[in-house]
């Protein structure tokens, strides 16, 4: 996986010079600022390493032994996170967005076997002994879980376990801790900090609570912050305000976000590159605009397609994807779309296509692309 | 028929829909529960559905949405008796459901089923498939023990379940969407007009979500049901609807046929509701700073006066603290419950520019290009 991946030159040169300028234009428009041009640009894309990535995984593979079963869960999964970017990872159930954000976190139970790299600043991750990894999990790598109410301690107040974060991580006495968590509380816009730093978690709305978990998050200011499935739970007017909070944050302090949900709404919205997950792996990573401008994998055009839509009439079919996600327990040779896909060649079923940069930051899996304004 | 006071016998949705297939009338409902403040010592009242009245046609699909806590799944339970409301009348096919017990309540349940959020919760786990889709036909009597297995197969092949391969399985030996199926065949079995359906999709993902949305809606067809249809989603309800009710707080705010409901919102609460869905188009701008700021819907237990959406609306006046705003109607069949309700939409919001969330609220500061 990890080869084909590379970011060399095995770019489908041939694909139609409109989209070529389509591209620039959208990317034009997009608007990054003068220094984010650069990223853009192929030998930027090839130039790894580069001080603006912050989080750089490697052929990330996760596989669950359990009762005389072996789940691939995660089968090659590569990307990188540049600083105070924001990366959705999209995908159903079972794809393994989650999973792949946990095994960067040292999260996962003893049954999983992690291997591959992740490496933050540099530092690898993947196989670093439990007591170490302490020091960078919730410092340089926090995250956010879907269920606050679980996540938080029903038996001590908000503001404990907000300064408790911030002494795990700083060498402070406790005014001080105090007084940063205070700070803190009023960073994610929770009103009345003060007061609300003697509440218990029951007292809260679930968008508060969603406010404090995100609080705690930061206590460590960290640099890449995980949203996994951080808004699901909410109301959508909820949800609107934990993301654009989310994306101030961002702008504020640079944090980089990866963002993991099922929805595509939310990816359109709120990232600037978007990767597509279907049983363990990416099969479409792209720049947002193109990717929802131009999808080509059978599979995310599915997802997009099967979203009910305001622009829609009622009652109008919507078009229907068969079969279920694969067992995970055998690995086919083919592509794991493949028996549900309506773009199926021979060959999917037989060779899997690698996931490779087809156009300049647009990557694919498929043998058989879909092409722009095409019916299914 | 503004602004009449809540007890009035005739309200505004009487006159809506005057049709001589109706199915359900619900009129005036309301359901509180009582529960306990902290400490276990003070007693509070969750008013969870305040005063609501409604009107749903044979072969129609209702869509009621609203945000969690707005009461929407509390006033489809009381259409089914399951809690009794506590005050107002359901009338289903003309008979008063209010006050039935027993026996009579039963039999007036078989028409009337409900599918749940939960696929694994709402099916017993030690039972096989085939006992779960039999178990309404054993219970009214139905059939034979042999008519009822050739019922069962014919309701399994109708939801897309092969019955030799999936009627001896147990819910866990099945997907999320295909739990769903076995609710939805056991909710059929009995051949019912009505089924109610409290976010049957939720839990689902979304290519699964589409068939068992294909599926709901070819069983609509085939066998003239009625849905209610109960979702946090606006745009899935949309996808379903032919008309839809939005609640907050207990009340109707907006009820209106689907189509100018979301291409001309009234209630500022629509609005802001429309404004928050992510949109799936990256260029179109995102969640405005007015929905943003709309915060959290207040306490069921102690609901503001006049409008319930007043603390969190951007045109509330003095007038909305002290009057609850009725329904009242302001298109075809379009009724809303707002003493200021938004203007209706310039030529740019109506004809050329789809309805996208984003698009609709745009129409002031015309940035809402698709």
């Amino acid at each position: 996986m990890s080869a084909a991946r590379g970011y060399g030159p095995d770019r489908d040169g041939d694909r139609a010079p409109s989209a070529a300028a389509n591209r620039r234009r959208t990317s034009a428009a997009r608007g990054y600022g003068p220094d984010r041009d650069g990223d853009r640009s192929p030998s930027a894309a090839a130039n790894r390493g580069s001080g603006d990535t912050v989080l750089q995984v490697e052929d990330l593979h996760v596989r669950f032994d359990q009762a005389g079963r072996r789940v691939h869960a995660v089968n090659g999964l590569s990307y990188r996170l540049r600083d105070g970017r924001t990366l959705a990872i999209i995908g159903e159930s079972g794809s393994g967005k989650t999973v792949s954000s946990r095994a960067l976190m040292g999260l996962l139970p003893p049954s999983a076997t992690v291997t591959g790299s992740a490496r933050i600043d540099g530092v690898e991750l993947v196989g670093m002994p439990e007591e170490e990894i302490r020091r960078y999990r919730g410092a340089d790598i926090a995250m956010v879980f879907q269920d606050p109410t679980r996540s938080l301690n029903p038996t001590m107040r908000i503001g404990s376990q907000v300064t408790e974060a911030v002494r795990a991580h700083a060498q402070v006495d406790k005014a001080a801790a105090k007084q940063r968590a205070v700070e803190l509380l009023r960073l994610v816009r929770i009103p009345d900090p003060e007061r609300r730093f003697h509440e218990y978690p029951h007292q809260l709305s679930g968008g508060m609570r969603q406010r404090v978990m995100i609080a705690i998050a930061l206590a460590s200011d960290p640099k890449v912050l995980i949203a996994d499935e951080a808004t699901t739970a909410l109301d959508v007017t909820t949800q609107a305000q934990i993301m654009e909070l989310l994306a101030e944050l961002r702008e504020r302090l640079g944090t980089a976000i990866i963002l993991i949900s099922h929805d595509l709404g939310l990816a359109a919205s709120y990232a600037d590159e978007v990767i597509v997950m279907y049983a363990g792996r990416a099969v479409e990573h792209a720049p947002t605009r193109i990717l929802f401008e131009h999808v080509r994998m059978p599979y995310t055009r599915a997802l997009l397609e099967a979203i009910p839509r305001l622009e829609r009439d009622s009652h109008a079919p919507l078009p229907v994807t068969p079969g279920q996600p694969p067992d995970l327990t055998a690995v086919l040779p083919g592509c794991p779309f493949e028996p549900r896909c309506g773009r199926a060649l021979p060959d999917c079923k037989v060779r899997r296509p690698p996931l490779v940069e087809h156009q300049v930051g647009h990557w694919w899996a498929c043998w058989n692309p879909c092409e722009d304004g095409e019916p299914r | 028929m503004t602004l009449d006071p809540p007890t009035a016998p005739e309200p505004a949705v009487h006159a809506v829909h005057p049709s001589p297939n109706r199915l359900l009338e619900v009129r005036n409902v309301v359901h509180e529960f009582v529960v306990r403040g902290a400490g276990g010592v003070r007693g509070g009242v969750v008013h969870a559905v305040s005063d609501v009245s409604f009107n749903l046609d044979a072969g129609e699909t209702l869509g009621i949405v609203g945000e969690t806590g707005s009461g929407k799944s509390t006033l489809a339970r009381c259409v089914l008796q399951a809690p009794r409301p506590k005050s107002g009348s359901v009338r289903f096919r003309g008979a008063e459901l209010v006050g039935l017990r027993g026996g009579r309540l039963r039999q007036a349940r078989r028409d009337m089923q409900m599918v749940f959020q939960d696929p694994y919760g709402s099916l017993n786990p030690r039972w096989r498939v085939t006992d779960i889709v039999e178990e309404p036909l054993i219970g009214f009597g139905d059939g034979n023990s042999a008519s009822r297995r050739r019922r069962v197969r014919e309701l399994l092949d109708l939801v897309g379940l092969n019955p030799d391969v999936y009627g001896r399985r147990h819910p866990r030996e099945l997907s999320g969407g295909q739990c769903q199926r076995v609710a939805i065949a056991r909710a059929i079995a009995l051949g019912p007009a009505l089924i109610v359906c409290d976010e049957p999709v939720s839990s689902l993902d979304v290519l699964i979500q589409a068939q068992v949305l294909n599926l709901l809606e070819r069983l609509r067809t085939e066998f003239g049901l009625s849905y209610l249809f109960i979702s946090h989603d606006l745009a899935l309800v949309k996808q379903v609807s032919d008309r839809v009710a939005v609640m907050h707080l207990g009340q109707l705010c907006e009820v209106g046929p689907a189509d100018a409901l979301y291409r001309a919102p009234r209630h500022p609460y629509t609005v802001d509701l429309l404004a928050s869905i992510p949109s799936l188009d990256p260029t179109a701008p995102r969640a405005t700073r007015r929905a943003v700021a709309a915060g959290e819907p207040p306490s069921p237990l102690n609901p503001p006066s006049g409008c319930r959406y007043r603390t969190r609306c951007i045109r509330a006046q003095q007038l909305c603290a002290e009057e609850r705003p009725m329904l009242r109607e302001l298109g075809p069949g379009h009724e809303v419950a707002c003493h200021f309700p938004e203007p209706v939409d310039g030529p740019e919001g109506t004809a050329a520019t789809p309805p996208s969330a984003n698009a609709l609220y745009a129409r002031s500061n015309s940035g809402g290009e698709p």
